[in-house]
């Protein structure tokens, strides 16, 4: 009887708890900006629960987990890569330069251009990583410049007189679109097509897991991340560890915005999304670095984001909305820390017992 | 060594407590009087005949960019001409805005929701509307739409909004060619974009028609996708103080909200400014008034409303309109009397553009 309480607790208590906290937070926002909260909130979840919805959030969870993951590679060593944003900006800003100005085969096409992107993203993160461990640089403050940097770069080398063009009548300098073989397919349901890349994010969220859980390099990231002085001391080398893991989440950050340019876009306009990285951030926290849980927490944040639509229509501001999203991710994560406290107070509990139990 | 398990369980919890809420409100809610009930028994495909048949509006919306109404500037403009047409036509008007990440297809759903929400007469405000449109139009082909400040989607159902800010510009920079005393006049640009270099070319363009020999000094406040150039007052003191330390006596503020910054800068050294899209000496405080010489109009509501109204009357055209100084689309702002002494310089200049004797380069 002990027994089933206790898994009830563990598997529904967050649940249970997170939903009652979000629940009634936002209904208090609503009915605080004036809005019906029970219809509101119907709203935006029998919008969300559509099949052409859902297929939606699906395309739009694939960068945020590769974001995602791209954050929680550096989290492992507790880096905090806020450069994703620049680094995926300007991979996929070379990926577009470079895709549309060679034209092979489809498999190569596409092999290049994931390459070009991989490896500036890679490049770019690693002169982070550089500067942490020669010259002990903190990475939030060299990736936040190196960001600004990016957006420089692109914003100098996308003009029209440049790499840039600017179609009459249009006010949106964009790269030449990248021929037809470099385009990522799209996987056809019959609800709508879904990104090609989802391909490409479960490998990487696969790769991930193999990496991290069985290999060598996996093991010393898990150690140094519990305790850097005791990995120190058993002989792994932290510093460059550290530029291998800055390295490698800037190469998956690279990727972030492929599923755009080669599913939608096919090119690099001043159109293209920003600001996947700093979601990355919060999908790879809410996931607690897991390659489930990330995907899991990307999904969800692509269902509150794409939801947000139907609010936004409902009239309600989209400042209403912003604090709507964080509020039910930090109740989640309330939520999730309550349940943990009390199961740790029971399990000191039966702990407690056992010892008073035992004989002397 | 023991390792630390790594748990997805709070990630998992969002997922089912979504679920459970709408359970919750389902159970719980009563009759819903929201966009989704007409969301939800609207018709899948709209007739596909595109014709000229007067039908009456009942419903308008504005979809802006990330910047958003309230910007006290552009956006604020477009709103206005859809209200009044709205106000007019006893219409109701309805309005959402873009996020920074959002990509073409989330763009797309907004003005698909809009549409099939029963929206008779829908406006996308800014460029990154222009491929969205293009596919939701088709989709949509007996909802009217318009594009401000776009001129590539070609649909029969859809319009685009143009401007001939080039024009405007020309003309205040005539002005502050003819009121510069130290012979050098500056350009701030809020967002180093296509859109902002047009302002940038007509203006350098009118300096040079009045006074050949000044120097015209030209920053922007940010590159793309970073648009904090459009909101950001400080940054605007900060970039208008650097040029009239530099001998810049009058400078051109094309810098949506930031413009303010400028004008207090301007008031502040005692040196011209010029605002823009809306006569920014109504709008400002009493105390920097004094320094703004003239603005760049940008009559953004008459092309909205000209749009809606001729949705409602059936008078709907598709196509490319462009506003420029022959229809009152762009002028320059004659408030507080500073440029009283130049009007009829300024006025000879716009009958030339007009007649076609001068024409205003686009492009830096």
């Amino acid at each position: 009887m002990r027994r089933i309480g206790s898994a009830a607790l563990v598997v529904a208590a967050p649940v249970v708890v997170a939903a009652l906290l979000a629940g009634m937070l936002a209904a208090a926002i609503l009915a605080v900006v004036g809005a019906d909260p029970l219809a509101t909130l119907r709203d935006a979840l029998v919008y969300g629960a559509r099949p052409a919805t859902l297929i939606a959030v699906v395309n739009k969870a694939i960068p945020y987990y590769l974001a995602g993951i791209a954050a929680a590679i550096g989290f492992h060593l507790r880096l905090f890569n806020i450069g994703i944003d620049g680094q995926y900006r300007l991979a996929a800003f070379a990926a577009a330069v470079v895709g549309a100005s060679v034209a092979l085969p489809a498999p190569l096409q596409l092999a290049l251009v994931i390459a070009v992107a991989l490896v500036v993203g890679w490049g770019w993160a690693a002169i982070a990583g550089l500067l942490y461990v020669r010259r002990g640089v903190n990475v939030v403050i060299s990736t936040i410049m190196l960001n600004a940097v990016a957006t420089g770069l692109i914003a100098y080398l996308l003009a029209p007189e440049r790499l840039g063009g600017l179609e009459p009548g249009s006010n949106n300098v964009t790269t030449a679109p990248i021929p037809q073989s470099g385009w990522i397919p799209t996987i056809a349901t019959p609800a709508g097509g879904l990104n090609g890349l989802l391909v490409l994010a479960a490998l990487i969220g696969i790769a991930y897991w193999l990496v991290l859980n069985r290999t060598t390099l996996g093991f010393e990231v898990r150690a140094m991340g519990l305790s850097e002085r005791a990995a120190t001391v058993a002989g792994i080398r932290a510093p460059r560890l550290a530029l291998l893991t800055m390295a490698a989440s800037g190469a998956i950050a690279g990727l972030v915005g492929l599923p755009q340019l080669l599913g939608a876009s096919h090119r690099f306009g001043l159109d293209f999304p920003a600001g996947l990285g700093f979601t990355g951030l919060s999908v790879a926290i809410l996931g607690r670095n897991h390659p489930v849980g990330v995907a899991i927490g990307a999904l969800a944040w692509a269902f509150l984001e794409r939801s947000a639509q139907v609010l936004d229509l409902a009239g309600i501001s989209r400042e209403v909305v912003t604090i709507l999203q964080a509020v039910i991710v930090l109740s989640i994560l309330v939520a999730y820390e309550i349940v943990r406290r009390v199961r740790v107070r029971q399990a000191r509990r039966f702990v407690a017992r056992a010892v008073e139990g035992a004989p002397a | 060594m023991h390792v630390r398990r790594l748990r997805p369980a709070p990630a998992l919890a969002i997922l089912v407590v979504l679920p459970l809420l709408s359970l919750l409100l389902a159970a719980c809610g009563g009759p819903v009087s929201s966009p989704m009930a007409t969301l939800a028994s609207a018709p899948e495909t709209a007739s596909p005949s595109v014709q000229a048949t007067v039908r009456p509006v009942t419903k308008v919306a504005v979809a802006y960019d990330i910047s958003g109404r309230g910007d006290g500037g552009f956006n604020d403009i477009a709103y206005n001409g859809v209200r009044q047409a709205a106000v007019e036509l006893g219409v109701e008007v309805r309005e959402v805005t873009a996020r920074l990440d959002d990509t073409d297809d989330d763009r797309a759903e907004r003005l698909r929701l809009l549409a099939d929400a029963g929206f008779e007469a829908i406006i996308g405000v800014g460029f990154t509307y222009a491929g969205p449109m293009q596919t939701i139009a088709a989709e949509f082909p007996d909802v009217r739409f318009a594009i401000v400040d776009d001129g590539t989607v070609v649909a029969p159902n859809v319009q685009g909004i143009l401007f001939a800010e080039q024009e405007g510009s020309f003309l205040v920079g005539a002005a502050a060619g003819l009121t510069t005393s130290t012979n050098v006049v500056g350009f701030i640009g809020a967002v180093q974009l296509p859109l902002l270099e047009k302002f940038e070319a007509g203006y350098t363009a009118g300096v040079r028609a009045t006074n050949p020999t000044a120097e015209v000094q030209v920053t922007y406040l940010s590159q793309p996708p970073d648009y904090s150039g459009f909101g950001d007052p400080p940054h605007g003191r900060e970039a208008a103080l650097g040029m009239y330390d530099n001998g810049v006596d009058v400078i051109f503020a094309a810098a949506g909200g930031s413009g303010s910054g400028v004008h207090e800068a301007a008031a502040q050294t005692g040196n011209w400014s010029i605002g823009v899209d809306a006569d920014e000496y109504r709008l400002a405080p009493e105390a920097v008034r004094g320094s703004i010489l003239t603005s760049m109009l940008k009559n953004a509501n008459v092309g909205t409303y000209r749009f809606v109204r001729s949705v409602a009357d059936g008078t709907f055209r598709s196509g490319n309109q462009t506003f420029g100084l022959a229809n009152e689309g762009v002028g320059y702002a004659t408030s507080g009397g500073f440029v009283d002494g130049i009007r009829d310089r300024l006025d000879a200049l716009a009958a030339d553009i007009v007649a076609g004797r001068i024409v205003v380069p686009d492009a830096p």
